[in-house]
């Protein structure tokens, strides 16, 4: 039997199979142009969305993902199912199971949780954000928007600001970029950097000030306040001195850097109100909705490699 | 894999260039509404090569578009392509008469796989089929408009179409598998 294709973190795929991933979204961000914006290819597939948190871009995203490769959808959400009727969540995975899916894409705040359910299910499992761990297609997309926007990868300098303790994210770009050939910094105060964060190669600053005026690509991290439980920043106040993007910080940015965000963001806490608000006057500068929109063909791409 | 026999060289691609130039402009009564496409990879050099032809003939200007069928093909379970080329249609095909090109015509899955491409992108006037070779073995009720040369073969012979834009040679040859 050839062995399924789970996509739980980007460790085992090479330089060459990234580069194919993201030249396969290229292909897929042409189709989005068509006006038929849908092919064939996964005609006949079905796919779960298996939400144990929650989420608007990525599960959306996939969703978006899935139809335009004319695969069959479910969203499953867990409120609404048998689980609140005690039923426990790998007796759940086997009746899916046995309603005969192609590939199930996952999302649980548990870390590591993914990964016990991708050994105990037969079909291809898609990790849509691992705990704390892993979120490669947010990895992926984030890759892809860089290399779209600079043409080029080798050396370019990232700073990534935030809550790098709790942040999945955090972990997948910098495993990904550092691999990409990527010079990764991070920005965070000692109580958002994780024990044993020295195995990430990435030099540690306290004060965004340090990395604003030298980096391409200026990465804001959501504060994770649902995976915080206990406080880890004094203040608001504290924050924006720091670690926040505001105008005058955005005035210090080198030109033709770009800056970045997973999303959600929290106004006021890593990116300033009046900085978003220039998101249309300076769209070349502020790609949160460009991640958003490669979002679809990157997860197009990772679709289509798991089930081909 | 060993060379069996040269089929073509490039004098007589050359001239299969010019007639099927010829047949084209005839059958079209000229070139006004006719678009190309050529199928990824080697269909569009030929695509190129034949609507350059016709400029000269009619002394008009033809636009050439590229199609990647990675995506419409019916057997991606059987192959794994991770070489995905690109598709650049970049104008409105509603109504024209679209030339497809292709260098080898087979099984006709690929054609199949071009024409529900092709109509994604609109909805032409007519859609003609130009190969270079035509090595037999249809699965699909699918022929081709103008043929370079029928080459019977057998399921266990190749045929390697190599072209100057991306091997340096102009040549048709039949192997052996």
């Amino acid at each position: 039997m050839v062995e399924k294709k789970d996509i739980l973190n980007l460790d085992k795929f090479s330089i060459k199979e990234i580069n194919d991933l993201m030249n396969m979204a290229d292909s897929f961000t042409e189709i989005l142009k068509r006006d038929v914006k849908k092919v064939p290819v996964l005609r006949g597939k079905t796919i779960i969305n298996l939400f144990f948190e929650p989420s608007t871009r990525t599960k959306v995203s996939f969703e978006i993902a899935a139809k335009r490769l004319s695969a069959d959808l479910i969203n499953f959400s867990p409120n609404l199912s048998s689980l609140k009727k005690g039923e426990s969540e790998i007796d759940t995975l086997k009746t899916i199971n046995a309603m005969k899916i192609d590939l199930v894409i996952i999302r649980h705040s548990d870390s590591g949780y993914i990964n016990y359910f991708a050994k105990n299910i037969p079909v291809p499992v898609i990790n849509a954000g691992d705990g704390k761990h892993e979120h490669p297609t947010q990895a992926l997309l984030d890759l892809y928007t860089i290399y779209k926007n600079f043409s080029k990868l080798e050396g370019l300098k990232v700073a990534i600001v935030g809550d790098i303790l709790n942040s999945r994210v955090a972990r997948s770009d910098i495993k990904l970029f550092n691999k990409m050939g990527l010079d990764v910094k991070v920005v965070a105060p000692s109580m958002l950097i994780p024990q044993n964060f020295s195995c990430f190669n990435a030099k540690i600053h306290s004060n965004i000030e340090e990395v604003i005026s030298e980096a391409d690509v200026l990465y804001m991290l959501r504060m994770q306040f649902e995976r915080q439980d206990k406080k880890f920043y004094p203040s608001t106040k504290e924050y924006n001195e720091f670690l926040s993007l505001n105008l005058s910080r955005l005035n210090k940015m080198k030109k033709d850097s770009i800056i970045m965000h997973p999303g959600p963001v929290n106004r006021g806490i890593e990116i300033s109100d009046e900085v978003m608000e220039m998101q249309e006057i300076v769209k070349d500068k502020i790609k949160i909705n460009t991640q958003v929109a490669n979002g679809v063909a990157v997860r197009m791409a990772v679709l289509y490699y798991a089930l081909s | 894999m060993r060379e069996k026999a040269t089929v073509l060289n490039a004098d007589d691609i050359e001239r299969i260039i010019k007639r099927i130039s010829h047949e084209i402009v005839e059958r079209n009564k000229g070139s006004e509404n006719l678009i190309f496409i050529g199928i990824q990879k080697k269909g569009v050099p030929l695509a190129k090569r034949i609507k350059e032809s016709i400029e000269k003939i009619t002394n008009s200007e033809i636009k050439l578009g590229k199609l990647d069928i990675s995506f419409y093909r019916d057997d991606v379970n059987e192959k794994i392509k991770s070489d995905v080329n690109i598709t650049d249609i970049p104008f409105e095909i509603k109504g024209k008469d679209i030339i497809l090109v292709d260098d080898v015509l087979f099984t006709g899955r690929t054609i199949r796989a071009a024409m529900d491409a092709i109509m994604d992108f609109g909805r032409p006037q007519s859609i003609q089929l130009v190969v270079l070779i035509d090595r037999g073995h249809r699965e699909l009720p699918i022929r081709a408009d103008y043929v370079g040369k029928n080459l019977p073969t057998s399921l266990n012979e190749f045929v390697e179409v190599k072209l100057s834009e991306t091997d340096n040679e102009d040549k048709v040859t039949i192997c052996w598998i």
